[in-house]
């Protein structure tokens, strides 16, 4: 009878309803936009780390993201890593931020990323046009078809101009998404230093790939005793390291969260007063329910009941919403994701909103007197 | 002798603070027995329904005490009277008090959900005491769908739903015509009877007065009369000598 009550009570001021369900899709939509973007944002930023086939990243100190970590490392890094005890190959890539000049005239930035695939450290997934060995071709880059317009071109073959070189698009990748909207462009290792104006024994980062069995902490230890003046990170390390760069120091992250609280309070203010005016408007009924002899739980119950009915029935809603943005968002710069987690994450915090929201009708509810019940 | 189910032993009860106190009760003593429809009377401000409120654990004397079934309510806390009032006391009001959103079957199960009896025998209960009070046809509709007769007597099935041994009524006929309140007084005094329950109905309706098995008189916080029903007169008679009564004095 509990949750019979609480229904009718919600179903029967259909107005309060729908203001109610409007307060928790709202807050439900602008939650898992901003987690969202959030959730996005953190896959683009440590796509290329999670991606890559390695243990241990070197770096040179300071290395502040995938993005920032200059053209700083050379040979004798690598030859001091390569001896290290536990370490089976020491893959050189390089990255670097590079202008890049479209073909119609004017410019962009791009990510150049040299690596060679044949090392088995990193090399662009999803091809959906030309292969590898396309990109090894002379002048050869690839490109991702989603940044066409702001690269000014229309596919393979076009050419533009990156750093101090002329490039030809031989291959396209298919959504590799940057979060600082400077597309990837991936070539080989010699190529890119080439682009970049480097010496030809440098790089951005080694890859170290250990021997199996190896104990990646000793190992990371031992390499940090031989190599001054760089950095040893595992790949959490080094995502969370891009992480804070490009959601926290930039203001980013705090902003998609600062969203996402708002969207909470938002949606529990609305909740809570509509929550409070529905109790308020039963008071007599739960005044009568007490003077039969119900205890006070069992109208607590009742309102949770409501709020939690709210809750499921906004959620439902609220996540049909939001799944349809995703889907629009799918092309955008920005694509929002949503795991199963997020969504489950989701439906906890409505259902916590709810209940948050139901303690002012419960502290109402609390102060009834049931003698009312005689004055009617 | 019969043991009484509910005693009200020198209650007093003050209500406010400051220049605004009210005594409401001045020290009442009362016993309700099984088997009995009692009457309340008494004008308005006099204490009936802070009688009614104390006796039905509602409120609490400011002194004296209640016994319900021999439990004394002194020092209780709101749960444990909650808790006595579901184990003992069923409950009419003037204004039937129904929920307007559940149907006479719905209102009738809530009052044994709250005791904790549900499912399949508490719907068969429910249906069993609306058909008793004459509603088996109206199970399904709802209050707004009822006359006000109706309502009240979904209220008094409501009321003895859980078989509490004292049914306290506050004004049961107040809201309704004649021929209604009629039967709505027939039906408690039925239930005081045949289902052996004490049944206190406040009320200043002399129509109610042939019902009765017994008439207690209240005036100032303070009983100032009580009276058994003479035998073999029916209602009009009664109401008749009651009016007589007054006149002389």
């Amino acid at each position: 009878m509990i949750l019979t009550l609480a229904f009718r009570n919600l179903f029967h001021d259909r107005i309060r309803l729908a203001v109610t369900l409007v307060g928790i899709l709202f807050s439900i939509v602008l939650v898992a936009i901003q987690l969202g973007m959030y959730l996005g944002s953190s896959r683009m930023i440590t796509s290329m780390i999670e991606r890559s086939n390695s243990d241990l990243w070197i770096t040179a100190f300071g290395a502040k993201s995938f993005e920032e970590g200059g053209i700083l490392l050379s040979t004798r890094e690598r030859h001091q890593a390569l001896a290290t005890p536990g370490v089976k190959a020491v893959i050189p890539l390089v990255v670097a931020f590079a202008e890049w000049r479209k073909p119609e005239g004017g410019s962009t930035r791009v990510v150049l990323v040299g690596t060679d695939a044949e090392d088995g450290a990193l090399e662009p997934w999803s091809l959906v046009s030309g292969t590898w060995q396309d990109i090894k071709s002379p002048d050869a880059i690839s490109a991702d078809d989603t940044y066409f317009r702001e690269l000014g071109i229309n596919g393979i073959g076009d050419t533009a101009q990156i750093a101090m070189g002329r490039v030809k698009v031989k291959a396209l990748t298919h959504r590799i998404r940057s979060f600082t909207q400077s597309p990837y462009v991936f070539t080989t290792l010699s190529r890119a230093r080439s682009l970049l104006g480097a010496e030809s024994d440098k790089a951005t980062f080694y890859l170290v790939q250990l021997e199996p069995g190896a104990d990646a902490e000793a190992v990371r230890l031992e390499l940090l005793n031989r190599l001054e003046g760089a950095e040893v990170l595992t790949k959490n390390e080094f995502e969370d390291r891009s992480l804070r760069q490009w959601l926290f120091r930039t203001g980013a992250g705090l902003a998609l969260i600062g969203g996402a609280l708002l969207g909470i309070l938002v949606g529990t203010v609305i909740v809570a007063q509509t929550l409070y005016s529905s109790t308020k408007d039963h008071l007599n009924e739960f005044a009568t329910l007490r003077a039969l002899g119900s205890s006070s739980g069992y109208i607590y119950k009742v309102i949770l009941a409501q709020a939690g009915l709210s809750a499921v029935i906004g959620y439902i809603l609220g996540i049909l919403i939001s799944l349809g943005i995703l889907y629009i968002s799918r092309n955008t710069p920005l694509p929002l994701v949503m795991t199963p987690g997020l969504a489950g994450a989701l439906f906890g915090l409505t259902l916590f909103m709810s209940a948050v929201s139901a303690i002012s009708a419960i502290i109402k509810v609390t102060r009834i007197d049931p003698a009312t019940v005689f004055n009617r | 002798m019969t043991q009484p189910v509910l005693e009200a032993e020198n209650v007093v009860k003050e209500l406010g603070k400051g220049a605004g106190k009210v005594i409401a009760l001045k020290g009442v003593n009362l016993s309700l027995v099984k088997g009995e429809l009692t009457l309340l009377m008494g004008p308005s401000g006099s204490g009936k329904t802070t009688l009614l409120s104390i006796l039905g654990c509602i409120l609490t004397p400011t002194s004296g005490d209640v016994r319900v079934e021999g439990e004394s309510t002194a020092g209780k806390s709101p749960e444990q009277l909650a808790e006595l009032r579901r184990k003992h006391i069923g409950f009419i009001f003037q204004s039937y008090n129904l929920f307007p959103t559940l149907s006479a079957l719905e209102n009738v199960r809530i009052a044994l959900d709250v005791i904790g009896r549900k499912g399949y025998q508490a719907a068969q209960r429910a249906e069993e005491v609306l058909r008793d009070v004459g509603l088996g046809n109206r199970l399904r509709n709802y209050p707004s769908n009822l006359s006000g007769g109706e309502q009240q007597r979904v209220a008094v099935a409501r009321a003895i739903a859980a078989s509490p041994s004292v049914v306290l009524a506050d004004e049961p006929t107040a809201a309704l015509d004649s021929e209604n309140g009629h039967a709505v007084m027939a039906l408690l005094s039925r239930i005081a009877k045949e289902q052996n329950r004490s049944v206190l109905a406040v009320t200043h309706d002399p129509r109610t007065l042939g019902y009765a098995d017994r008439v207690v008189r209240i005036e100032d916080g303070l009983i100032v009369g009580e009276e058994r029903r003479p035998q073999g007169l029916d209602a009009p008679e009664i109401a008749d000598l009651t009016k007589r009564r007054k006149v002389n004095g």
